[in-house]
């Protein structure tokens, strides 16, 4: 589902950025992304995302090539990719609601749409009963799980977490995990970003992709080239 | 479209005095644009005016045939230019001159014989009266051997056509100047509105709105920024003209085509302008 193959990422400022990566993310899997900061977890976030396009090599997302991807077709490739962000980035002036309504509006949903899907995701997250809270008025865990409940309203195939749980403390962390935990079960494929080894550990069953310098340098899959 | 339209009438709620100054800086810019259009169709109004009175004399000899004069003044009134061909004897010359210039009464009194010579009026169509025109028509007339001299005031005619361009290149370069000055005036208060709502495109775009949906909201603020801007300036040039047309000169209001011209360049402006700022951010993140 997603595929990168050989990918290189240079920045006409920043230098090397990522050089021969290749892996597959497959549909359904969660897999965590680790490595220092400046590693690369967060540009190949944005290649996946389309943010960014590779300096060589190629990026594939659900049919989608970044080689070959128009315009119009990334804002339709993002509708099937959740992203949450450590900094949860959500609108300060609006309500929990009307945070998770926001993604499907920008999409062109029916009003009767959006309100019960936003009750439905807010309930999924466990938030049911702050839906008219500012983000001000929330914990950092709750927060992030308006901005998961957010990622979650188109249905995606894939959630990108880059690193969901850098601001939230140990409790908060946990019960964030456990709830992508869910949404993998439930069928949605996680590619979660962290530098929080203890989390990494505790979870000997995921997988793991460690980068290094911009290379991967660990696969516990040992999938890297495929 | 609603949410567009909800989003873009936001902007003005959310912060109504930077709106306010904008599409009142618009309005002066397009007041000003508003004044000299009326000067300048004033001015187009009354060249028109001066411009419906060119005619050509055609002087005759004394000793021209009436029949050749009357064949000639056939084939002239069907030159294309020509409007009207009127033939002035000798003694309806003569009575107009005692009537025109009573001055010289006595003079044309004492006279033995009627010096003045018959003439041919020529008149023109009036999108044919320009000076190449005129000159054209009078080439055509000396050409006729019973016609002894032709005037039509060939140095004040073109005098006239200059102030014409003269006016027309002033209302557009000024024209121009000002709708600049607005459409930089949109720019900026789009980029102030697009810095206010940064994080909003942001999430857009994570999300999977298209590059179009996210502009939406910023084209119809221009739209209705130029538009406001617009109707003031149209507001405050009509009161600038009942004031001046009252006390000082007799004004023509601006035809309905100018008005809607120059409300549809000020909302224009103010799309394009929000166009070209919020494509620019886009591409900038």
């Amino acid at each position: 589902m997603i595929r990168l193959i050989d990918v290189r990422k240079e920045y006409a400022r920043g230098g090397l950025a990522l050089d021969s990566v290749s892996f597959q993310l497959r549909k359904g899997e969660l897999c965590f992304l680790t490595g220092h900061s400046g590693a690369g977890k967060s540009t190949v976030m944005r290649l996946i995302h389309m943010a960014e396009r590779p300096t060589r090599g190629e990026v594939r997302v659900s049919g989608y090539s970044s080689t070959s991807i128009r315009p119009r077709e990334v804002a339709l490739l993002r509708r099937k990719i959740g992203v949450v962000f450590q900094d949860f980035r959500l609108l300060q002036d609006r309500p929990a609601s009307a945070n998770v309504a926001f993604a499907l509006e920008v999409t062109g949903a029916r009003p009767v749409v959006i309100r019960s899907k936003v009750s439905r995701l807010l309930a999924q997250v466990g938030l049911a009963a702050k839906s008219e809270a500012l983000p001000a008025e929330l914990s950092g865990g709750e927060q992030q799980r308006v901005a998961i409940a957010r990622a979650l309203a188109h249905d995606p195939l894939v959630l990108l977490a880059d690193e969901p749980t850098g601001n939230l403390d140990e409790r908060a962390t946990n019960g964030v995990f456990e709830l992508i935990r869910d949404i993998n079960a439930a069928g949605t494929a996680v590619l979660f970003a962290t530098h929080n080894l203890d989390l990494v550990r505790r979870h000997p069953e995921l997988r793991v992709i460690e980068l290094d310098h911009g290379r991967i340098v660990f696969d516990s899959a040992s999938n890297g080239g495929d | 479209m609603a949410y567009a339209l909800r989003e873009s009438l936001r902007a003005f709620r959310r912060a109504p005095v930077l709106a306010a100054l904008s599409a009142a800086m618009i309005a002066l810019s397009l007041f000003l644009v508003g004044l000299f259009g009326v000067a300048a169709w004033n001015v187009r109004r009354v060249l028109e005016r001066v411009e419906s009175r060119v005619e050509i004399m055609a002087y005759l000899r004394d000793d021209a045939a009436p029949e050749a004069v009357t064949v000639a003044q056939t084939d002239i009134a069907a030159f294309p230019e020509v409007r009207e061909v009127n033939y002035v004897s000798k003694e309806h010359a003569l009575l107009k001159a005692r009537e025109e210039l009573p001055e010289f009464a006595a003079v044309f009194g004492d006279l033995e014989s009627n010096p003045l010579p018959a003439s041919l009026e020529v008149l023109l169509r009036p999108n044919q009266s320009g000076p190449e025109a005129v000159e054209a028509v009078a080439e055509r007339l000396r050409a006729y051997p019973f016609i002894e001299d032709v005037r039509f005031g060939s140095e004040w005619l073109d005098k006239v056509y200059l102030l014409r361009r003269v006016a027309g290149a002033t209302t557009a370069a000024l024209g121009s100047a000002f709708a600049i000055v607005a459409a930089l005036i949109i720019g900026a208060t789009i980029r102030m509105a697009i810095y206010a709502r940064r994080d909003e495109i942001l999430i857009m775009r994570l999300v999977g709105a298209t590059e179009s949906f996210v502009r939406r909201p910023f084209l119809l603020e221009g739209l209705f920024t130029g538009l406001l801007g617009g109707l003031i300036a149209l507001g405050a040039t009509r009161l600038a003209f009942t004031i001046t047309s009252g006390a000082l000169f007799e004004l023509e209001w601006l035809p309905f085509e100018w008005v809607l011209g120059g409300l549809t360049a000020g909302a224009l402006m103010g799309v394009i302008a929000s166009g070209i700022a919020v494509r620019r951010y886009l591409r900038a993140v």
